[in-house]
This record gives C-alpha cells, structure tokens and sequence, in this order.
C-alpha cells in the first residue's frame, strides 16, 4: 500500500482495485465490476444520504471503471454534488469525474457553471484554479457564454496569483478555440502580451500558447508581441545555466519557453525594426554556437532539451528564409545531425532538411549531403527514418542528381516495405519526368519501376509513360523497342502488357524493320500474354491488334483469325466480345483509307499537370506543400510551362477509374473524339477518348521552349525568340536566301554564303510602313554553350531607317567546334512610339559547314562499316509531310551541303551522301542514307559521322526537311 | 498542442489516459489499442516519433510503462520527449519520498500510479492544461499536491 495515501486511506477503493488486479481472466474481471456497480447504485438509491467521502469513494471506484474501459451511466449528479463540497479532496475529484467523464453538451452543464462560477469567485487561488481546469477541458458554448467575460479579467489583474493566471490563459485559449465569436478582444488584449514580461516564467509559459494562437489569427493586432518575445528569448539564450534556476532543465535554461518564443516568432515575417532584427538574429547565431560547444552534461537529457531549441530555431531560419547565412550554417548542423547516433536526431534532422532543400540559399548546401541521405536510405534499421531519407532525396533532386537519385531510389525499391512502396514508385516517376533530358532515360526508368515493383505501379503512372511517348516522337522508336525487348521475359508484370500493348500498337512499325521484331513476331509475343491477363487488359491488347491490322496489313489474316475464334468473339465478358466483333467487322469491310484515318496515330496530348503529382499531393495531403511549390518552379523547364491544369481537371485525373480504357488524364468530359469516323468513333470511343482535342491544339506547348512571349513586348530585354522561329530555322537548313521573317511593319532578307569553317550572311532589314524606324538596333548573340562554338561578329547598322527603306547587316561566322542551338538575332526599333523588340532564330546549322565528298560505293560501304559504333549512329524513322518526289529530294539532299552519291546504294530508291564537317577544332566525316518508302509515307533516315553529337544534330536537322 | 498523453503497460492496458482534444468516448479504447500497438512494436533503436494518422505519437519506456503523447505538428517533437521525462522525474519525486529507490525503475510504479490516479491527475495537470505546457518547474508542479498532502495529514 502506497504510504502516500496516509491519511485519506479510502480502503474501500484500495480493495476493490487489488481485486480487479487479481482476476484471472476478462470474465471474472467483468464480474467483479458488475457486483461493484451494482453496489454502488444502490448506495446511490438508498434511502441514507451519504456523506462526502463515501461519495467521493464511489465516484473515484466509477472513474476507475471507467479507465478500465467500461461504460459508466450513472453517477454524474453525485460528482456535481461533490463540486459544493469545501473539503478540497472531494471537489477535486468531482471536477475529475467531470473532467473526463461529461461531455460538452451534457445537460448537467447548468449545475456544474453554477459550481464554477462560485469558485471563480472564491478568492482561494486551489479552488479557483480547479473551475479554471473544468471550464477548460469542458469547454463547451455554454461554459464560454458563462466565462468568456469573466476570465481575460482574472487573467490580466493585478493582484491575481500566478497559478490562476496560468490556468486562466489556458482556459482561455480553450474558449477563443472553441468559440472565437464569444471571446471579444479589448483593452485586455495589449495587457496580455505584456505577459511576456512577466517576471513568473510558469506565466510567460503559460500565456506564450495563447499569445500564439490570439496572434495567428489576428497578427496585426498582436504584432508587438515580436518584440517582446524577442527581448524574452535574448534573456533566456544569453543566460547562465544556473540563472533561472527551476526553469533550467539539465543546465539548460527554460528550453520549452524558448521553443515557444521561437514558434509565435514563426507566425510573422522578420521583424523590420533593425534593432529587433539584429538581437534576434544574434540569438540564433547563439543557439547555433551553443551546439558546438562541449556539452554542459553527458545526460542525454541536456543534448535533448539543447537540440529541441536548436531544431526550433531552424524551423525559424528556413521560415524567415532571408539570411542565407543562418540557411547554411542550419544545413551544415543538420549535416553533422545526420551521422548522429540517436535515431531520434537523424529522424529530425532529415526532416527538417527536407524544408531547407526547398530554400534557394540552401539548396546546394543540402545537395552536398547526397551521400549521407543515400547511404541513410540503405542502412537506417528504422521504416520511418528511410521513410524521411526518400523524402529529402526527392527534395534535393534536381538535374544535376537526378540521375543518381533516381537510380538509389529504384534498387531501394527491390527491398523497400510494403508500406511505402506505391510513394515511392510515384516519387520515382515523378523524378524520371521531371528531370528526363533524354527521353529514354525516362521510360528506362518507368519500364524498370513496372519490373520492380509492378503491383505498386498505379494508372497514373504507366499513363503518364504513354502520354509522354506520344507526346515526344524522338523516343516513340526507342520506347517501342524498349518494350518489346522487356515483353520478352518469361514472366512480366500485366502492367508491362499494357504499356507493351498499347506502344506496340502505335510505334510497332518503327521497330518492324528488324526481322527479329517483325510485326508477326510483335503480335505473337502480345498475343502469348493475352490469356494471362484480366479482361481490361485483354480488351486493351485487342485494340492493340487492330491498330497492328492497319500498321502492318500482312498480319491481317492472322489477326483475324484471332478476332474470329470463339473465345473471343463469344467471350462471356460483354467488352470483349463486342470488341472483336467490330474489329473483326471493321477490318474486313473498312477499305485501307478508312482503316487508316480511323486507326490514325494517337495525336499528343494536351500538356497539364502530371497526373501522378495530383496522386502524390492527394495521398500526402497538406504536408506535401513545400514539394509542390518547388515542383510549379520546376515544371516549365519539362513542359514548356504547360498550363498547370484547371483545378476540375486535377479533379478528374484524381478520381481514376478502375477500367484501364478509362481516360489517361481524366479528359473524359472534355474530349470529343476527334478523326474518327461516327460508326467507329462510338466502339473505339473508350479507348482512344485518350485522344482529346486535336493535334493542333496540344502540340502548341510542346516544343519546350517557344510557350509565354507575344511576338512584341514592351521591354528592353530582348524579347525571348518567336514561337514561329524555329520553323523559320528548319526553313534555311537546305537553302542559303530567302525571306527570314515578315510582319506588317519588317521584312527580314537572307543571303549567305559558306567556305571551310567560314561564313558570311547578309541580313537585309526593309521598312514597309510609310514612317521611319528610330533607334533600330539589331544584336545577334550566342547563348550558353554556344559562345565557345561560334564566333560570330556583326557591323552595327545605322539606327535610323527611313519609311520604304532597306538596310543591310554583314554577319561573318566563324566555326569553331560543331553545335546544336543557332545564334539569336535580336530587333528592336520605335515605330510610332511603340518599342518593337522581336527575336529570331540565326538559320546557322551545322550543315552549313558541309563540304561534299565523292567516292565510290566500296569506299563509302567500308566507311559506313567503320562508324558502326551505337553512338556513332542516328535514326529516325519518320512520316512524309510533303510530296515524296525524287527531284525534290535531291535537291533538298544537294541543299544540305552534302555529295550526292549515284549507284552505291544497292535499292535505287534509297538515297546516299556523303559530306565532310569543317570546324576549326576538327573535321567530322559525315555519311548519310534516306530510304523512303513511298507505300507508307514513311522514311528512315540514318546518320554515322565520327561525333555522336554531329550525327544527332544533322539528323534532327534533316529529318524536318521531308 | 498536445492531443491525448497515455501511460500504458507493456501488455497494453491503459492505465491512465488524458485527453486534450474531444474524442468520443466510445472510441477512445480503440484509439489507444491502435497506438499503444504501434510503439509496443518498436524496437529500441527504433526512433521515438512516429506518424500516425495526421499526427504525431512521441513516447518514451520506462521499464514497465510507456508514456505516449499525441501532438499535432506545431509542436516540437524533442521538447516534448523531455516534458516526458520532466513529467516522469516529477512523479519520481513525489513518489520516491518514502521509498529508497527510483519510483520509475520499479515494478511498483504502475502500481502505484493506479492506486494514486488521483494524484498523477493532478500532477499532469500542472503541466499540461488544455493540451499546452503550462508549468515546467518541478517544485511549482508538486506544489498544490504537497499542500494537498499536508491538509490530509492535518485531518
């Protein structure tokens, strides 16, 4: 028996609880309750009234049952009968019983405020801080309607004790929570920040939460608390460990005091008073100090209540976000964190990063942390700390780690908990979409996730892969490969069978050359997963075979012979069947033009938000904010600022269905099928509804690059290049004079002429209005890399060019290693007033530096044959966008610069040439083939030349011409 | 702010349970099964913050009992791991007068903490009112309760 207890023995209860806790099983527990609850109604009923102690007896044996976790219904007028009592024992344990036991709208609440109110105005300090507990936990409308005038008077007098004031602001915070309406703010207001002053730290303590709330919601009003807290947190910090005596925690001086000043500072900017400003960042810088020094005590109690102020004070850092002197040195504490050995540090240390990642000051700091972070993902023995090192991997990726990251984070995934695995599936395709520069990294990428960890693999995902392969056609040869070569495991995920399926139904040709990948081989290996696979597969793949019927007419019969089996078309799944019947009635009657326009290619999708962030912000909630933020910053630089999305378009792609012909961006609503005919729009509606608007008007922000700038702005920056300029570019790459650009006021002429690494252009400005251009000025200039690679110098022109005029510009290029971008040319003049300031493309290509070679097929084949590395190699496979006539092409061929060659190749369709780059550094030999075949509208255009980079280059380039 | 602040033993029976937030009596067993079994099943190593629901549990052993508090995430995690351990010295304090030993390394403190709820009400009380830290300093925290003591023996 407790000795404790002396005195106020209440035995009865002391029997009743050795009893419960000398049951044997939940029954006899059960039983033992049962008999005491009867006992105790019935002393309740009894005819004898009973005196405050047998009735605190009871109350506290039914409180007790109550923990157990029974029911108690009764019992609650005794507890409010207890209220009145003036021994202090009984009345507390009346309040208890209340407390815990009544909630907000019992209809006791009347009796227990007139209770209160007595004690509130007792003038005994215990008791009133026990009505000030009730009126707090209670807290209901009623109470606050009672109280609320009648506390903030307690709370801000003079001559209240300090235990009452504490318990008044508390009690208050309870009722402005609870009901904001009813708690008028006043002349008490001012007062009570100035209990930030008060010499009771258990005051300040106290008061500092309501002061936070008060100030959260009403920062004006409350702003002078910044100040104040500022002076208090000054004190703490610069205090000795032994100067606040009881309020120093293991030589830590009032560590939760501090995290609360530190916390209301958060609800405001920095202060603008220098003054303020500067103590306060003196404190900080302290705080950051304090954690260097040797610690005070090796009780890990002190290194807690220390960093737990340290932690805060970051949190105020990265808030403030404005000193990136204060950013680093946080992230470089956190750093030291990291390697810390208490879990509990490493888990807040990562955490907090996370945010700091998100600060442009910081940034790069955090990044140098990378091996850390990664190593934490592999070797933490705690879920939830490899939980935070996968968030603050994503939050510190950015280009230059993507790769890196993207590729921890995967081969994490292979042995990754269940628990985590679809966020981080969406975290990794996320990454891979965001920071892809080259396009089959990405689906590399995506198609690695399905393999790993396939069940995870949401819609959204694999959808997002499609829209993004149909969007891009210089990964479509890749992706198809890709996929076909990932089908050919024994076992693969029916996620794979889906994105296999539905590329190999749009791209399947651009990999049909290859005997190995022939369209039969395609469609018997799609087919041999068929019958393993669920029906909203299988009527996927049954699209797929008819878009093959099209794409590859000699499959036709064999696919037929498919769509005609009874399995198919007397499938029981009502779905499939009506699919193959049409198909099946689609491909035999539908004549080829038909089939053709109805089975169409894809046209891209309407840029938007990813599909799979709307999933991660809805599965992270608010938390995953600062995430988000970072990911508007970065989202232009991928989808040349494509629009984020409506917020009803969000919507949609959240409220995925599960049918996988369900619309890939929820688009559903939206997307009246386009180019199809009525007959067949409505059974292939569901799955090619993914279609959306027209090509036109997706593909408009597609390029990356040419999304915001109307043509003029009225700036003297130069204005970013016309959306039309690159157009303009591809117009040039074949031919040297021309028109370069024309609006109603300006008409840009062309001439140039190249020799060796050399050129020389003639740029003729004409004025087509009647009024003179002033301040024309005209600057061409390199942008980033392209700086090292050309050297070009122009004549500046004169700034006055009079109505009907024309004036000229000599530009002469030197070539010093090959490159990519063309230089830019920037105008800008007055016209009226009105400053026009127009960019363009300079339709300098590599090409230009061609010199034609000669040489017989043998020659040419053993060259051919030398340059047979993968990257030596470039190939598109591509459309024909104009007539396929062989002058045309010659001409076009010759145009680029190259040499013709007659009789080498062995088709005399095809076409060869043959060219040599001249560049200061170097010389890039060049060998070309173009075969077109004119049946399918299609060419193959393939480059070698001994710089990986010079065959991309010319084949994007040429490939644009045809 | 703080949410609810349960001490429970390790075969997970409630023994004393404060909440700060109104949850519906009928569902509050539930609730604290759901959390006791997530930081029983923790290991030692294991870090003492953990996710639940759209909150925080921070908790702490001590032998034979495991403190947890629910918070919402303006709180400070740390801060609050050692207001635990504040709270637990308190109790040590007071209920070691008598006794030789460390209340909290005993076996007897759960004990003790079910013969004495009312006191360690009290006690919690002190610290935490309405779900924020309101008292830190231990002699000021025991106060009322010694006080409370003296008058019983008076009696």
């Amino acid at each position: 028996m407790p000795a404790v207890s002396k005195g106020d023995g209440m035995r009865g209860l002391a029997v009743f609880i050795s009893d419960i806790r000398n049951c044997k099983s939940k029954e006899a527990e059960i039983k033992r309750i049962n008999k005491e609850l009867a006992n105790i109604r019935s002393k309740f009923k009894g005819d004898k009234a009973l005196d405050g102690y047998s009735k605190k007896k009871y109350v506290c044996k039914l409180l007790f049952i109550f923990l157990l976790g029974h029911d108690i219904d009764f019992g609650h007028m005794e507890a409010v009968n207890l209220l009145s009592s003036n021994k202090y024992t009984e009345k507390q344990i009346g309040y208890l019983f209340i407390s815990v036991l009544v909630n907000s709208n019992s209809e006791l609440i009347r009796l227990i405020n007139n209770a209160i109110k007595n004690d509130l105005s007792s003038r005994n300090p215990t008791f009133m801080c026990l009505a000030l507990h009730c009126i707090a936990n209670v807290g209901s409308r009623e109470m606050a309607e009672a109280f609320a005038g009648e506390i903030p008077r307690i709370l801000v007098a003079g001559d209240t004790m300090d235990s009452v004031k504490q318990s008044a602001a508390l009690c208050l915070l309870r009722l402005y929570k609870a009901s904001p309406d009813l708690v008028l703010m006043g002349e008490w207001t001012s007062r009570v920040v100035h209990l930030l002053n008060d010499q009771h730290m258990g005051v300040v303590t106290a008061a500092i939460s309501l002061i936070t709330c008060l100030s959260s919601k009403n920062p004006d009003e409350f702003k002078t608390c910044v100040s104040l807290a500022v002076s208090r947190l000054s004190r703490i910090v610069s205090s000795a460990s032994t100067d606040l005596q009881d309020y120093t925690y293991y030589f830590v001086p009032a560590p939760w005091l501090s995290c609360k000043l530190l916390r209301l500072l958060q609800c405001y900017p920095p202060p603008e008073d220098g003054a303020v400003k500067g103590r306060l960042v003196e404190c900080l810088e302290t705080i950051l100090n304090k954690a260097q020094e040797p610690p005070k005590s090796k009780k890990v109690q002190h290194s807690n209540a220390k960093n737990a102020i340290l932690f805060e004070a970051i949190s105020l850092i990265i808030h403030y976000d404005s000193e990136p002197n204060l950013l680093v040195r946080a992230c470089n504490q956190l750093g030291q964190f990291l390697q810390h050995r208490e879990t509990n540090l490493r888990y807040l240390a990562l955490e907090s990063m996370c945010t700091l990642a998100s600060s442009e000051f910081s940034h790069e700091a955090v990044k140098t942390h990378i091996e850390t972070v990664i190593n934490a993902l592999k070797t933490e023995r705690d879920v939830s700390v490899r939980q935070r090192a996968a968030d603050l991997l994503y939050a510190m990726c950015d280009r230059s780690n993507a790769k890196q990251i993207v590729a921890e984070m995967l081969s994490y995934l292979e042995t990754a908990d269940y628990s985590i695995r679809e966020e981080m599936v969406l975290k990794v395709a996320i990454l891979a979409e965001k920071y892809a520069v080259d396009y089959s990294w990405y689906v590399d990428t995506i198609l690695n996730l399905i393999r790993i960890a396939g069940d995870y693999v949401s819609e959204e995902v694999w959808y997002r892969v499609i829209q993004i392969v149909i969007n891009r056609d210089d990964v479509q040869g890749y992706a198809a490969k890709t996929v076909f070569e990932a089908l050919q495991a024994p076992a693969c995920h029916e996620n794979m069978v889906k994105v296999g399926g539905y590329i190999l139904g749009e791209f399947g040709n651009l990999i049909a050359g290859d005997p190995r990948s022939s369209p039969l081989v395609q469609f018997n290996l799609l087919h041999s997963k068929f019958h393993l696979c669920s029906v909203p597969t299988r009527a996927l793949l049954l699209s797929a075979y008819i878009k093959f019927i099209n794409l590859f007419p000699e499959t036709k019969a064999t696919i037929q012979e498919v769509l005609r089996s009874d399995s198919q078309i007397r499938n029981s799944d009502v779905e499939l069947q009506q699919r193959a019947v049409e198909y099946l009635k689609l491909s035999s009657i539908a004549s080829t033009d038909v089939l053709a326009t109805v089975l169409e290619e894809m046209p891209p999708f309407p840029e938007r938000e990813s599909s799979i962030l709307a999933k991660l912000k809805k599965k992270k909630g608010p938390g995953a904010v600062s995430v988000e933020l970072e990911d508007g910053k970065e989202r232009g630089e991928l989808n040349g600022g494509g629009d984020r999305g409506g917020d009803a378009a969000i919507a949609a792609s959240n409220a995925s269905t599960p049918s996988p012909s369900a619309d890939l961006l929820g688009l559903r609503s939206t997307a009246p099928v386009s180019g199809t005919t009525p007959s067949a729009g409505s059974l292939l509606v569901d799955v090619f509804s993914e279609a959306g608007p027209s090509a036109t008007s997706a593909g408009v922000n597609d390029d990356g690059f040419l999304s915001s700038a109307p043509p003029t702005v009225a700036s003297e920056d130069p204005a970013p290049p016309l959306p039309e300029s690159d157009e303009l570019l591809n117009k040039f790459v074949c031919k040297n004079n021309g028109v370069l650009f024309e609006n109603q006021l300006l008409q840009i002429g062309i001439k140039s002429e190249y020799r060796q690494n050399l050129g020389r252009m003639y740029l003729f400005y004409g004025n087509k209005t009647s009024v003179q251009f002033v301040s024309f000025n005209t600057t061409v200039s390199c942008p980033g890399e392209l700086q090292s690679q050309l050297n070009v110098q122009t004549k500046t022109v004169e700034p006055l060019v009079e109505g009907g005029a024309q004036v000229q510009q000599v530009i002469n290029i030197e070539c010093l290693t090959d490159f990519i971008d063309a230089p830019l040319l920037n105008i800008k003049f007055r016209y009226g007033g009105a400053l026009q300031n127009i960019s363009l493309k300079l339709p300098v290509t590599i090409n230009k530096f061609f010199q034609p070679t000669e040489m017989a097929a043998a020659d040419f084949f053993q060259r051919w044959k030398q340059l047979s590395q993968p990257q030596q190699e470039a190939q598109k496979i591509f459309k024909a966008s104009h007539g396929m006539d062989t002058e045309v092409l010659k001409a076009k061929l010759l145009g680029l610069g190259t040499a013709l060659l007659e009789n080498v190749d062995p088709n005399p369709e095809n076409y060869v040439c043959a060219g040599v780059i001249q560049t200061k550094a170097q010389q890039v030999g060049c060998l070309l083939r173009l075969e077109p075949n004119a049946q399918a509208q299609m060419y193959r255009l393939t480059l070698r030349s001994s710089k990986d980079t010079v065959s991309q280059r010319v084949c994007d380039l040429l490939a644009e011409q045809f | 702010m703080i949410k609810f602040l349960l001490m429970v033993n390790k075969q997970g029976q409630t023994r004393l349970s404060k909440y700060y937030e109104q949850v519906d009596i009928e569902k509050r067993p539930s609730l604290e099964t759901d959390v006791v079994k997530r930081c029983l099943s923790r290991k030692k190593e294991e870090c003492s913050f953990v996710e639940y629901k759209d909150f925080r549990l921070v908790y702490r052993q001590y032998a034979a009992l495991f403190i947890v508090v629910g918070i919402s995430d303006t709180e400070n995690e740390l801060s609050i791991y050692e207001l635990v351990h504040n709270f637990v010295e308190v109790l040590d304090k007071y209920f070691s007068r008598v006794k030789s030993k460390l209340f909290f390394l005993s076996s007897q403190s759960e004990l003790d903490i079910m013969f004495n709820l009312d006191k360690v009400h009290i006690i919690i009380d002190e610290i935490i009112q309405n779900g924020h830290i309101v008292e830190t300093n231990k002699n000021r925290i025991l106060a009322p309760l010694l006080a409370l003591d003296k008058m019983a023996e008076a009696h």
